[in-house]
């Protein structure tokens, strides 16, 4: 997709996970969670992964570090395939490719003080640090601004965001090149988010990290990331460079998304493009593009031929979109907030195609 | 729906023995305040917090976890366990002074003058019985006398009413059959089966993605522009509340630390942690890579509370009044506009002062 000349540090060519579900005595289909997924990271760089409740983020970030085990497509790290390596290949990968849970009170061992969870990694990969490991393990507690002398700590003895940081510096211990992040400040309250993000950026900025990181928080990618990849019902519907994808939006489904943030600088109601109904059920994901049941622009060859992820100026943005969008946010979709009806009205959409349960159409708000 | 609008209602209520007409606010809360007696000390949960909610507005209430917001709308409802809770003050519903009313009085207006959507459907919608028997059930408690055919006419009508394609079919099917959204869709129907004039939403978006956040926020809005309703929006998001408040209270601690129109809480706010709440939000707009500004430290416990000003370890501007921030609680009072009250020990030359070389070009107060 770019044309960099840097080894990307991860390569996802077709990544794809399918869970089995058995419904009914005999009747057995299967979720499409992530279905094809093709991206790269750079060394250094920081890629965001975001998308709404059930898009395969999360399976995505979880394959990422093998913790689950991809259906098809490949994952190659710093050049070596691992897609299907066993547990002893991974075993040296693993001090490279760390993982930061969302949940900073499931992801601690509740009877392990802190200096057993942050060392823990050192121990299992059998790392001498030089000074021994309890060294190793103050000076990380230190640089997660965490008191050093806490070592002997349990973790409920710490709050959320404490906690999150604990959970920072066992990734960081075995200095690995990539961390994939899930949600690591969701679970936190809005102060505290600021002091993780900063930490997060501080550690990425001096210690060269590459990051993936996942999270449903536009706003936060925005200031953590340099590249977002947007996800819809298990595939990539756009990705880009951080101001592409705010600033200029391609894909419809983009566009929605940061319409519908409420933005704290704007009184009253904000944004514009309403998304009726839901998103529908990946057992069995609508034909063609997978947005179109949503999608105010949606034509009869959405439904037949699956859009791709594409650049359409030979840039680093690609949206998969048989009509993107041009410009800014505001100029969507036809125009100006005065002009559009006061009320709800949904206009007609997805022609010659059924939705999947709910209705289809997109509503212009303004009061 | 004639046979249970607003109005008919409000006929069989006892009449207003207060002094004030029915033209003021709907809810009126003063000095409320609400402990629990735990094993580890009594937990301060609310500390004395005032104010008021008119019918066809929408009051936001703000604050980090532990702040006390939940408990204040759970205090209004008046569902603490009375054996474990202390509640004073006054609240004032419609008129009507419920602190310290016997359970069977407040259980007649619970549900009917107020109601509550909470912020997870699939908690608060019993797994057992379908969508329309709950629906059904709330309405008849305070319509005894409505037949079964009636009520589920009434319940099928609201969940059209909230959005629900297909409500007759959807009235038999049970709360897993829903989505995140229709489940949410779906109590908020329950909520306004009685035509509540007081409707309490606890974090109603906050479990569910934003696109139908949007879709929720501006169902809410439609139906207080029909039924007129006073709604008090408690959130964490200063999003969501900067979109659907006319009025915000910031609490910290369990207290009021300040309170306001919307413009003014946002736009010209005046407690320090006000100011490092919109520091420390991420903004779509403006420069990406400029730093957050955080609120250094923790939350305070309930059951230990700093002396004095509450978030005193935590400001920045604690020491510029010696040790008055340290010893003295700050009072709610006038921060210098009409309406807009604070609680802090700064002057009101240094907040502004402060405020323009701090804040003003951080982040989203910008």
């Amino acid at each position: 997709m770019s044309v960099e000349t840097v080894e990307p540090l991860l390569r996802v060519r077709g990544l794809t996970k399918h869970f089995p579900v058995r419904s009914g005595f005999r009747n057995r289909s299967v979720v499409r969670a992530v279905d094809g997924l093709d991206f790269d990271v750079r060394p250094g760089e920081t890629l965001g992964l975001v998308g709404e409740s059930g898009c395969g983020k999360t399976t995505t970030g979880r394959m990422l570090v093998r913790l689950l085990e991809p259906t098809a497509g490949s994952i190659e790290f710093a050049g070596r395939d691992i897609t299907h390596a066993g547990r002893r290949e991974l075993r040296p990968l693993r001090q490279d490719l760390q993982i930061i849970f969302q949940d900073p009170y499931a992801s601690l061992n509740p009877r392990h003080t802190v200096g057993r969870i942050v060392a823990m990694p050192l121990q299992v990969n059998g790392t001498n640090p030089p000074g021994g490991i309890k060294a190793r393990v103050q000076e990380l507690l230190e640089l997660v601004g965490l008191n050093p002398e806490h070592y002997n700590r349990y973790p409920h003895e710490f709050s959320g965001g404490q906690r999150q940081r604990i959970g920072i510096a066992r990734a960081l211990a075995l200095r690995p090149k990539l961390i994939v992040a899930d949600e690591p400040v969701s679970a936190l309250d809005v102060s505290i988010q600021a002091q993780v993000v900063n930490l997060l950026r501080d550690l990425q900025r001096d210690l060269g990290l590459a990051f993936v990181f996942i999270a449903h928080d536009l706003a936060v990618v925005r200031h953590f990331c340099q590249r977002v990849a947007v996800m819809y019902l298990g595939k990539i519907v756009e990705i880009g460079d951080r101001d592409d994808i705010y600033e200029r939006p391609q894909h419809p489904y983009t566009r929605a998304l940061l319409s519908a943030i409420p933005d704290v600088t704007k009184l009253g109601p904000a944004g514009r493009i309403r998304l009726a109904g839901d998103v529908p059920t990946p057992l069995d994901p609508p034909s063609g593009c997978r947005f179109r049941t949503r999608c105010w622009k949606a034509q009869d060859i959405c439904a037949t031929e699956e859009p791709a992820l594409v650049s359409r100026d030979g840039g680093n943005q690609a949206a998969a979109c048989h009509f993107p969008e041009r410009g800014p946010v505001e100029a969507t979709p036809g125009g100006q907030p005065a002009a559009a009806p006061a009320g709800r009205g949904a206009e007609p959409a997805g022609q010659g195609a059924e939705p999947a349960g709910t209705g289809a159409g997109v509503e212009e708000v303004s009061r | 729906m004639p046979e249970s609008a607003p109005s008919g209602q409000l006929d069989d209520r006892p009449s207003v023995p207060e002094q004030r007409g029915t033209d003021g606010p709907y809810l009126r809360v003063d000095d409320l305040r609400v402990r629990f007696d735990t094993e580890d000390g009594v937990v301060r949960a609310v500390d004395g917090v005032s104010f008021a909610v008119e019918r066809g507005r929408t009051l936001g209430i703000v604050g980090e976890s532990g702040s006390g917001k939940s408990v204040t709308s759970l205090a209004i409802l008046g569902l603490h366990n009375p054996k474990r809770t202390t509640v004073s003050g006054e609240i004032h519903v419609g008129g009507r002074q419920l602190v310290g009313l016997p359970e069977a009085e407040v259980r007649r207006l619970r549900g009917r003058d107020m109601a509550m959507i909470f912020q997870d459907p699939l908690s608060a919608l019993h797994p057992y019985y379908t969508v329309g028997k709950q629906i059904v059930e709330a309405y008849r408690v305070h319509h005894p006398r409505a037949g079964k055919r009636e009520a589920r006419q009434r319940a099928v009508d609201m969940l059209g009413r909230v959005g629900i394609p297909q409500p007759a079919r959807r009235f038999d099917q049970y709360p897993h059959e829903f989505s995140g959204g229709m489940r949410q869709r779906a109590m908020i129907a329950m909520a306004l089966v009685n035509d509540p004039d007081l409707l309490i939403a606890d974090e109603p978006t906050t479990a569910l993605d934003v696109t139908v956040q949007a879709q929720i926020l501006d169902l809410l809005a439609d139906l207080q522009a029909e039924f007129h309703s006073a709604i008090i929006m408690i959130t964490h998001d200063l999003g969501v509340v900067s979109q659907v408040a006319d009025d915000v209270l910031v609490m910290y601690g369990g207290r009021a630390v300040e309170r306001g129109s919307v413009e003014q809480v946002l736009r010209r706010p005046q407690h320090p942690y006000t100011w490092g709440l919109l520091s420390s939000v991420p903004s779509l707009h403006g420069d990406a890579d400029a730093e957050l500004v955080p609120i250094r430290g923790n939350p305070p416990s309930l059951i230990n509370l700093p002396p004095g000003c509450a978030f005193h370890p935590r400001c920045r501007y604690a020491d510029r009044n010696g040790d008055r921030s340290r010893t003295e609680v700050p009072q709610l009072g006038p921060a210098g506009e009409d309406g807009h009250l604070v609680a802090c020990h700064l002057s009101a030359d240094d907040r502004t002062r402060l405020y323009a070389e701090d804040i003003a070009h951080v982040g989203v107060a910008r």
